[in-house]
């Protein structure tokens, strides 16, 4: 039976060349299903996993009550210092708690691809800011000097939105600001402008912060501080572990980019299975008279059916490949930037994984095994009297 | 005409490729007409967008407020027809997730500023006459149920009375339409007084101007104009007209376009290599029919004329079960592009790819088709 199935699934494949013109409409359609899938699927995952790696457990963001993001939040000086004083958050070497009461405001600058202006988020930081996020490291240059108009930017920003390069000047406020640092990060800070929350005030003419985050002594302290500060009646703060504010923030995006992923992906592998059912079809019609007089000679059933799977199923991961390939070879750390849950931009890269390709090959072979079923069982059921006869 | 039947059988004598490769077009084109149709719903604000109406907001971003003071200066700029104001809510119902369109507008301007919302007379003026009056777009109210009369809470998510409570209460008073863009039936707006009189923080500041122009030709000189006006204060400005406002406001997203376009560019790419295999392979199978067609007395030409004809039947026929199709599934995508309705080009433009495909799959076996000798394919040379 092997000897058999091998013997006929090597005369069929060295007959593919013969004709390619069919065979190719399976890869080429294969192609562009999971060319596609994974193409926006690459999108998705960037786009979770910068968010994911924004934030970490041992961390905790306040927001004024009721507000869903930072941008909608304010909150007084008074409040701010209640927090810091709250227990659970850590303290450096000199006492100091490790908190950042942070200023955000927009501001707009150019994209680099076709100029439009993108809202940038300008996030005015405190004094213990560095120690608060030691994620952030600064690739060159230095960091702002408290109480001067001096920014540092993030690498992503910089690539992704024009004049904000080392050295250079942005005009706005009235007043001049210097770029005087850029810091790399694999998480959403990493699209931001940072600068001294009290400049940024001043410069803003405002007297509320949006955010406070914290620091906790560790991750498990979290419900204490939540319970400590939501407890006390004169404030009415929203508590959030920075782990799940980012999540909040990024699930709506990324719902809406894997199901596009797995609509669009599912209706072109609908198409794509006509086209294979298609091929396998004329292929088996065309070798009508070649498996009649095969099984004539005593070859069984299902050798020539499993060779007909084995043509289909292998056209089916070369178009995988393809496709593979090509949205790896096309898409793969492209940076791309859209507007997030807080209103502003984040630039994150496309990530064409394993593990999404596996996905595509499955997909595939899927696609490939459907369609050299039918077309198969016709092959097999057909009298041989009638094949040979060529009715 | 009268070569229908032809066309027709010979487009059914192989009935299983015919099916499949109709099924692969009709697919092709489902997934053209929900995406051209998600593409063009949200270039529809862009190209309904009036040139004689300027937007003016701050120069460092849209967020910063701009003072009222600015008002009157930019009325008193040569050219200018009359000036709106309004500022974004953040509002939503009862759930954060329940998000509503809201805007503190002045009421007695901002409607003859925008002519396209139809709105009866008489509720404009309960409109300006109510302090905690709103008007609300057709749409939102169907979704809530609200009726004139109707007393509706919203939370705002950023602004906040002076004890940081963010519950306003409104009074409807009045339901509009918009038929030029059904998607903004989705808004909410009441008065800038109430809104400026009770919010604890930003008092005096407006979110942007509407500046309407008595010629849209002179547009970008007045929004020069305006923004030299304000040039080197603390509070510059950024004029645009509504289609730029509108663009870049859509940009930020992202380039939904080149997406859109980079997967029916990958669509039809694959669908080429079907269908002109489909032709070729059907034309093959059936030069001996051709060639008698010939000794009949078919010219070249004619024969030439019936293949194109058969692909163009076959893909046209495909395209208008797919884009049909996507007609029916559309309003699926309500949430997600506002509007219930396919947009009528999408359809035009849909036959027109049809043609197109039937045209590239259909020319070369025409071509060989018509170069046929009749002796050699009768003898099967």
């Amino acid at each position: 039976m092997l000897r058999q199935i091998l013997a006929i699934t090597l005369i069929n494949l060295a007959s593919i060349p013969r004709r390619w013109g069919p065979s190719l409409v399976i890869v080429v359609g294969i192609a562009g299903v999971v060319g596609v899938l994974i193409s926006v699927l690459a999108m998705a995952h960037g786009f979770l996993d910068t968010m994911a790696h924004t934030g970490r457990a041992d961390r905790a963001i306040v927001l004024r009550g009721g507000s869903n993001s930072e941008l909608a939040s304010t909150l007084s000086r008074e409040t701010t210092l209640v927090i810091a004083d709250a227990p659970g958050v850590a303290k450096d070497a000199d006492g100091h708690a490790i908190v950042s009461a942070e200023v955000v405001a927009i501001i707009d600058l150019p994209l680099r691809q076709g100029g439009t202006s993108a809202n940038v988020t300008l996030r005015g930081v405190g004094p213990q800011a560095v120690a608060l996020r030691p994620e952030l490291a600064l690739i060159a240059g230095r960091w702002f000097q408290p109480g001067l108009r001096e920014m540092v930017v993030g690498r992503s920003a910089q690539q992704q939105f024009s004049g904000i390069e080392l050295g250079s000047r942005i005009a706005f406020r009235d007043a001049d600001w210097t770029v005087v640092g850029v810091f790399a990060s694999d998480d959403s800070h990493a699209s931001e402008v940072m600068a001294d929350s009290e400049v940024v005030l001043g410069a803003y003419r405002r007297n509320l912060y949006q955010s406070v985050t914290v620091l906790l002594q560790s991750a498990s302290l979290f419900d204490s501080f939540k319970t400590f500060l939501t407890s006390n009646p004169r404030l009415s703060v929203e508590v959030s572990r920075e782990t799940d504010y980012y999540a909040r923030l990024s699930a709506r995006l990324g719902k809406i980019l894997t199901y596009v992923a797995y609509v669009v992906g599912g209706i072109m592998a609908v198409g794509a299975l006509f086209g294979a059912l298609n091929t396998m079809y004329s292929a088996v019609s065309a070798r009508t008279v070649e498996i009649a007089t095969l099984r004539a000679i005593g070859f069984a059933g299902t050798p020539i059916l499993v060779s007909v799977f084995v043509e289909s199923l292998l056209l089916a991961l070369l178009g995988a490949l393809i496709g593979a390939g090509l949205a790896w070879l096309f898409f793969n750390g492209n940076a791309v930037n859209t507007l997030s849950g807080n209103f502003t931009q984040v630039v994150f890269h496309l990530q064409v994984t394993p593990g999404l390709a596996i996905l595509g090959i499955l997909w595939a072979a899927v696609i490939g095994l459907l369609g050299g079923l039918f077309p198969a069982m016709r092959a097999v059921r057909r009298p041989v009297v009638d094949a040979l006869r060529g009715h | 005409m009268k070569y229908f039947p032809l066309l027709w059988s010979g487009l059914w004598c192989k009935r299983t490729r015919t099916l499949l490769t109709l099924a692969s077009i009709v697919v092709a084109f489902l997934l053209f007409g929900l995406l051209q149709g998600v593409n063009a719903a949200f270039s529809h604000g862009v190209e309904e967008s009036r040139l004689n109406r300027l937007y003016v907001q701050s120069r460092v971003s849209f967020t910063e407020s701009l003072p009222l003071a600015q008002l009157s200066q930019i009325e008193s700029v040569a050219g200018v027809e009359q000036v709106a104001y309004a500022h974004w809510f953040g509002g939503y119902y009862q759930d954060p997730k329940n998000f509503v369109f809201s805007y503190p507008v002045d009421a007695d301007r901002f409607f003859s500023v925008y002519p396209e919302i139809e709105l009866p007379p008489d509720q404009l003026k309960a409109l300006i006459n109510t302090r905690t009056g709103a008007v609300v777009g057709a749409d939102l109210a169907r979704t809530y149920g609200w009726k004139i009369g109707d007393h509706v809470p919203l939370k705002s998510q950023i602004w906040t009375h002076p004890g940081g409570n963010s519950d306003w209460e409104f009074d409807i008073v009045g339901i509009f339409e918009e038929p030029v863009d059904r998607s903004q039936e989705q808004s909410f707006y009441f008065n800038f007084k109430y809104f400026d009189e009770a919010r604890a923080f930003g008092k005096g500041g407006v979110g942007w101007y509407v500046v309407q122009l008595r010629d849209a030709d002179q547009g970008p000189g007045i929004a020069a104009a305006i923004d030299a006006r304000f040039a080197n204060s603390p509070d510059e400005t950024k004029t645009q007209n509504e289609k730029e406002f509108t663009q870049s406001f859509l940009r930020q997203f992202g380039d939904i376009n080149f997406l859109v376009n980079a997967i029916i560019g990958a669509v039809f790419f694959a669908l080429l290599f079907l269908t002109g295999n489909t032709m070729m392979q059907s034309i093959r199978e059936r030069i001996p029919d051709f060639a008698i067609l010939k000794t009949l007395g078919f010219s070249d030409d004619a024969v030439l004329t019936l293949v194109l004809g058969e692909a163009l039947l076959l893909c046209v026929t495909a395209s208008l079960f797919g884009l049909a199709a996507a007609t029916v599934t559309f309003p699926v995508m309500k949430s997600v592009v506002g509007v219930a309705r396919l947009p009528p080009q999408v359809f035009l433009e849909g036959l027109s790819v049809a043609a197109l495909l039937a045209l590239v799959t259909g020319l070369p076996p025409a071509l060989k088709v018509r170069r046929l000798a009749i002796i050699d394919s009768l003898s099967g040379r």
